[in-house]
């Protein structure tokens, strides 16, 4: 079994930012395992514009952001392996992972960092009757199709689910000269970016049909069409309102599932809300020396907070490795209130050595609300935003000061304030 | 005879409904709905000349896996059909270097398609 500092599992935008952090604070022994031939995760096939505007103050494409983080990995001599698929992760940090070249190897860890990302929820997970003909994909396979393979999935195209990869896709199909009739979403909103809904659906005529669902799929050995139907307030489909599409593909867009198998194997205790691990501010979980970051931790809308998070995570990491990460104790738990979930870290430290940034998503659309933080019911700040929608994350620092002037608290809460509530005034 | 437009603001994800009117020539007459500085910019630059990047993919020659490209900058919006099209035409040989001009001047404009991945 071989030794290694710091192991880490996955080389997307959340384990090459760990690394490059863990590198540059001043970590020599390290490797990143990635399954995959080539590093750089989802953002290989995100080929769009937009990413890096907070990181780097220009609008990259997913490969562009990419190689500015594998550059500084292959400058400095960053170690990683490819094609290697990590199967356990064990309690005492043993990492087994199978790859052709090198079979099975075992790594008994200093500190790992999970950083496995998500996957798509699929059709399965959906209930959508119908046959299981050929020509149902997930918006993300469709994409990987598309832009790495060279492969177009269909002609005439309807996308369940407005987010943001769906509609993306909307506008990648019509460029390649498909046929895309609609957008349908679930919710009486798109969890999607506006400029999204604008530049990928309103630029090239693309409907949005808003509570509505594919209720039907028809085709046996190719998908020939699906029915489209309205939904209530209670998301229940209403007799007479469907509509039939003749189309040949149907692209899924609807949700992303942090890859938490082997935190599971590993002991690592989850959230319900979030689909990842509970961490405390130094992106630690419940496993001594494990710690979690990036999209396998909560679903993330931009990458460049996926890289802040993994940097920290990276250099808490090197700090438990040389066994000089203070030991959780002392903690207080961070609690969702009204109108928020699955706020990220879950729990906190009362002597914190700089603020923490907790992030959450809001459960609706609320606009002119303000954001609350409580410690055990006492509010200690407020903000106010223009509109809190589930499709953007919100993220709030907490202050050490307020912990310092706060010593008995025990519950953090982050909760939404309606504007009757007072949040106007603010 | 005046033009009525309405667009939706990409500046937040208020998504703000501006209305606005045009004369005859494309001039603005009026602008209603935006509710910060960032909704009027945005609304006077897409009314008179919008503009967007374009990423695309481009043969590469020796395989079926294709190359992504993108404008060097935003182009006029018109044009985004025709960039594409162009785009369709090219064919690249390996290797090609993250910022390499692919196609120069496309649609005889001053924007440049350029390569947004490596290839060896």
């Amino acid at each position: 079994m071989k030794k290694v500092q710091i192991v880490i599992v996955g080389g997307g935008p959340a384990g090459l930012a760990a690394a490059v952090a863990a590198w540059e604070a001043g970590c020599r022994d390290l490797l990143i395992l990635e399954r995959e031939e080539a590093l750089g995760g989802i953002l290989k096939q995100c080929i769009h514009n937009g990413f890096g505007l907070h990181t780097f103050g220009e609008e990259l494409t997913g490969p562009e952001y990419a190689a500015r983080y594998i550059e500084k990995v292959e400058a400095y001599g960053i170690p990683y392996q490819c094609d290697t698929m990590v199967v356990n992760i064990s309690e005492q940090r043993v990492v087994t992972a199978v790859s052709r070249s090198e079979g099975v190897q075992e790594f008994e860890a200093g500190a790992v960092i999970l950083a496995m990302g998500c996957r798509e929820r699929p059709r399965g997970a959906l209930g959508i009757p119908g046959w299981r003909c050929s020509g149902i994909y997930t918006a993300g396979t469709a994409q990987k199709l598309v832009n790495r393979k060279g492969m177009m999935p269909g002609k005439r195209v309807v996308i369940l689910g407005s987010g943001d990869i769906g509609l993306i896709m909307a506008r990648r199909m019509t460029f390649l000269g498909a046929k895309v009739l609609g957008v349908v979403e679930l919710m009486p909103y798109s969890s999607g970016l506006k400029r999204n809904i604008v530049q990928c659906l309103n630029d090239y005529d693309i409907p949005l049909l808003l509570s509505h669902t594919v209720v039907d799929v028809a085709g046996k050995e190719r998908l020939t069409g699906v029915t489209v139907a309205q939904v209530d307030e209670a998301l229940r489909p209403i007799p007479g309102t469907e509509q039939i599409f003749d189309c040949d593909t149907l692209l899924l867009s609807v949700g992303l599932i942090p890859e938490n198998e082997l935190s599971s194997m590993a002991g690592v205790e989850l959230s319900a809300a979030t689909s990842g691990a509970l961490v405390d501010e130094q992106l630690e979980t419940s496993v001594p020396g494990i710690f979690s970051c990036g999209n396998v931790l909560h679903v993330h809308d931009l990458v460049d907070f996926v890289s802040e998070e993994a940097a920290k995570a990276g250099l808490a990491a090197l700090h438990y490795a040389e066994g000089k990460l203070p030991q959780p104790e002392n903690q207080m738990v961070v609690e969702s209130g009204f109108g928020a979930g699955g706020v990220v870290p879950q729990r906190m430290s009362k002597t914190l050595a700089e603020p923490v940034q907790l992030m959450f998503r809001s459960r609706g659309v609320y606009p002119n609300a303000a954001v609350a933080i409580e410690l055990d019911g006492a509010e200690v700040a407020r903000r106010k935003f223009r509109i809190l929608t589930p499709g953007e994350m919100v993220r709030m620092a907490f202050l050490p000061a307020w912990a310092a002037e706060h010593p008995e608290a025990q519950k953090v809460t982050v909760r939404v304030v309606l504007p009757q509530e007072g949040g106007e005034q603010v | 005879m005046s033009n009525k437009k309405e667009l939706t603001c990409i500046g937040c994800p208020m998504g703000c409904q501006i209305s606005a009117e045009l004369d005859e020539e494309g001039h603005i007459l009026s602008l209603a709905g935006f509710t910060c500085k960032v909704g009027e910019n945005y609304a006077k630059e897409e009314l008179t000349a919008p503009k967007r990047m374009v990423t695309a993919l481009v043969r590469l020659s020796g395989g079926r896996e294709p190359l992504s490209v993108k404008t060097s900058k935003p182009i006029d919006k018109k044009l985004v059909f025709d960039c594409l099209r162009a785009a369709a035409t090219v064919s690249v040989l390996r290797p090609v270097k993250i910022g390499e001009v692919i196609l120069p001047h496309v649609c005889d404009t001053d924007v440049d398609l350029i390569a947004t991945s490596e290839v060896l």
